[in-house]
């Protein structure tokens, strides 16, 4: 059984030997040695030899791993404040730590809302007492999240934030989003967007196809994501906005992102690691750990995102983690909640679905995992470039582990992919120079 | 009882999953159960000592009574169960009601529930036998046997028969029964009915759609008419009962330009005048009490298989 008590070492030099050195934004691939000091890099690339520095010296022997620059994920949600039965702060960053991430960017559907400087301010202290992965809070569009007004983005940033979302919920609003677009440009920050369109998916419990028609369960069209999908970037063409589109999950979407991105309009996009590796066969039997919106969809449309994913027309991946209690999962499947946990399998299903099929390789994965998001949300990292953040994932790509839910750091026990045989598992993850997370055996 | 062993499994969850024996099982064994209900005392001693539950989440005339005379004349003591609306607004989840029901050592439990899925739920959990009478959208299976069932009586043969359900088959779990138990006993199956009322895909269960309602009379041998709810005019799937009617509605003119008689079937509760009209409703064609009639038979043999009992002995179980 693999233990991950998290080691919370503070030391100021970490010494990571023998990797291969992975950082696709200088287009480095080598097999050499990576030096953190003062929560910095201080080298990364060519084999060093002997490192002499006073006071503790953590080496790690990285050979037949990969070592990259740190994952981010950019939608996540970590309950705290309102479900602390159900993930908090704490655990969310620790199971980050654990997927290899070392941030993590929190949703606002909290409760109360994450809406002011006030929460943001509480979202940023406990992440600080949680010393694990970072946590970077996303504030709400609208106050409450009830889209009419608009909250306060200056507030909200100024205590931390680093975009705005009324993720969970869609801005049914086109005049809102147009605002938000606009206001946002002040503080040059993305604006993620949940696309549906609320009243095609009202009631829908799984993608509307062949499996909803012989379950009778009400289906999501993919219509529902792309009209609000092509408004957003419509929207974004008008007003000069930066758009981030949320977890696409339709080959539509990607078409229409593409044409996007073709007339230059400020759109970017992410897709979550289950729309890119599970169809919406897995919801037969009901299975309610197969239950998200947007819904699990098509084969088809799992192709065109991992052609996505590819080209770059999808930017980045992220988890959409969301954990939920047992009890909320263990019902009739109308009644279930959406969401699964994602943070400590994203890196494996990645690796099993995408690079070992030979449709994206460790570089283009470490892009769309650390590079591409860092970019996109203005963070440090994303790099090992000399005085860069210390923020690093260890990774061996070849491991091969079947995940079994009770060994998870979430809380979160909700995942279709429980008893799955996976490849590809991060062993160490440091976050400003610091050990957060090593796996051992 | 358990009848894990049973011919037909532990729980009957829904035709989808049957197979073509399985169903004849079924309505074969239904036929000597029939004559119990002619009799003047109308008891077997079959199921006697059994407990079976039924659990009604969601208001039920037909059903809960048929259920319940097909236990009744089986000897089998029975406990209602209504309950109005899902765990969630009731306060209690699906699974702690079966199971204080079950720590009271039942042996079946008959479940009718608004969510799809919620039969198959309960069949994981609980080690009782469960009968599905109506779950969400998804099936209806006793309706789906007793709708073959009347079929095959009328037309003694199910393979290669032309039965068009009609109406609204979206919300419908008796359509989806129909689809897959005919499918599966080689009857042709069809639907007809508003497009914004046809599930999206559901030419891929195998069924050839009818835009209209004058070219299902033209093809079909029999017609299985769908109830039309007052709620799908106030969401807006269509505008009115009288549109309804004029367009999809089973009246006597449309028949009389078929090219043979068509036996007419309803599930219930009809809304005469709008689905179909009285005059079809109680014509010469209509099958539609015969169908509550089998219901009881159907159930009959449902609970007797599920129970461990002995097809070949079903006629001696009558006693």
């Amino acid at each position: 059984m693999p233990n991950h008590e998290p080691r919370t070492s503070q030391h100021d030099v970490v010494l990571l030997r023998n990797g291969r050195v992975l950082d696709p934004s200088q287009r480095m691939d080598i097999v050499g040695d990576v030096l953190i000091v003062d929560g910095k890099i201080e080298h990364a690339g060519a084999p060093l030899g002997d490192v002499r520095r006073d006071g503790d010296l953590v080496e790690i022997d990285c050979a037949g791993q990969i070592v990259s620059p740190g994952f981010v994920d950019v939608h996540c949600h970590l309950r705290e404040p309102g479900r602390e039965d159900v993930e908090t702060i704490a655990t969310g960053a620790r199971a980050a730590a654990a997927g290899g991430f070392t941030a993590v960017c929190a949703m606002p559907n909290t409760d109360p809302v994450t809406d002011n400087q006030a929460a943001v301010g509480f979202i940023i202290r406990q992440a600080l007492r949680a010393a694990s992965a970072r946590v970077y809070p996303i504030g709400a569009i609208s106050v409450g999240q009830r889209g009419e007004a608009l909250a306060e983005f200056g507030e909200m940033i100024g205590a931390g934030a680093v975009a705005v979302s009324d993720d969970g919920k869609p801005v049914a609003s086109a005049q809102l989003m147009r605002s938000a677009l606009e206001y946002a440009r002040t503080f040059e920050i993305p604006v993620a967007d949940h696309c549906e369109e609320p009243t095609l998916a009202a009631g829908g419990a799984m993608n509307e196809g062949v499996v909803s028609a012989r379950l009778g369960l009400k289906g999501i069209p993919n219509e529902a994501e792309e009209i609000m999908v092509i408004r957003d970037i419509l929207l974004a063409r008008r007003t000069g906005g930066h758009v981030h589109l949320c977890h696409m999950s339709t080959k539509g979407s990607v078409e229409l992102i593409r044409w996007g991105k073709e007339r230059h309009i400020r759109v970017t996009a992410e897709v979550c690691p289950h729309h890119l590796s599970l169809t919406e066969d897995s919801v037969e039997g009901y299975n309610t750990n197969a239950k998200m919106n947007p819904p699990l969809r098509t084969a088809e449309d799992v192709e065109f995102l991992k052609e996505a994913v590819k080209d770059g027309t999808i930017d980045l991946v992220a988890t959409d983690h969301a954990p939920h209690h047992y009890d909320e999962k263990e019902r009739e499947f109308s009644d279930a909640p959406n969401g699964i946990v994602g943070l400590e399998t994203a890196l494996a299903v990645l690796v099993t679905n995408l690079v070992v099929p030979g449709i994206i390789d460790y570089a283009t994965l470490v892009e769309r995992m650390s590079c591409s998001p860092t970019r996109i949300f203005n963070l440090p990292g994303g790099n090992l470039r000399r005085g860069s953040v210390g923020d690093i994932t260890v990774f061996d790509p070849t491991m091969r582990w079947s995940v079994d839910p009770s060994s998870f750091l979430s809380k979160g026990r909700n995942t279709p992919y429980a008893g799955k045989l996976l490849m590809g598992r991060a062993t160490c993850t440091v976050v400003g120079g610091r050990v957060v997370y090593r796996l051992t055996n | 009882m358990s009848g894990a062993g049973s011919a037909i499994g532990k729980d009957l969850l829904g035709l989808e999953e049957l197979s073509a024996d399985q169903i004849q099982l079924l309505l074969d064994t239904a036929e000597p159960f029939k004559e119990i209900s002619l009799r003047a005392i109308k008891k077997v001693p079959t199921l006697r000592g059994a407990t079976i539950v039924n659990l009604f989440f969601e208001a039920s005339t037909r059903t809960r009574i048929s259920f319940e005379f097909a236990e009744k004349r089986l000897s089998a003591d029975t406990v209602n169960v209504q309950s109005s609306g899902s765990s969630v607004s009731k306060g209690e989840t699906l699974v702690d009601t079966a199971r204080n029901l079950e720590a009271m050592k039942i042996d079946m439990v008959v479940i009718r529930h608004p969510s799809s899925g919620a039969a198959r739920f309960l069949a994981q959990r609980i080690e009782s036998n469960v009968i599905n009478a109506g779950d969400g959208m998804h099936e209806h299976p006793t309706q789906g046997l007793l709708d073959l069932l009347t079929l095959r009586d009328h037309f003694k043969r199910l393979a290669g028969l032309k039965v068009c359900i009609c109406g609204d088959v979206l919300h419908s779990r008796v359509a989806r029964s129909n689809i897959w138990g005919l499918k599966k006993m080689g009857a042709e199956v069809a639907i007809c009915g508003p497009r914004s009322l046809l599930p999206n895909a559901v030419e891929a269960m195998g069924v050839t759609v009818f835009r209209r309602i004058e070219e299902a009379i033209e093809w079909a041998d029999a017609l299985n008419i769908l109830r039309l709810q007052l709620e799908r005019m106030q969401a807006g799937y269509i505008p009115s009962q009288r549109e309804y009617n004029r367009v999809f509605g089973v009246t006597r003119e449309k028949l009389e330009r078929a090219p043979r008689d068509i036996l007419i079937m309803h599930p219930g509760p009809m809304n005469r005048g709008v689905e179909i009209d009285s005059d079809v409703a109680d014509g010469p064609h209509s099958v539609i009490l015969d169908q509550v009639t089998n219901g009881v038979a159907v159930r009959m043999a449902v609970l007797y298989l599920l129970s461990g009992g002995n097809p070949a002995l079903a006629e001696a179980a009558k006693g």
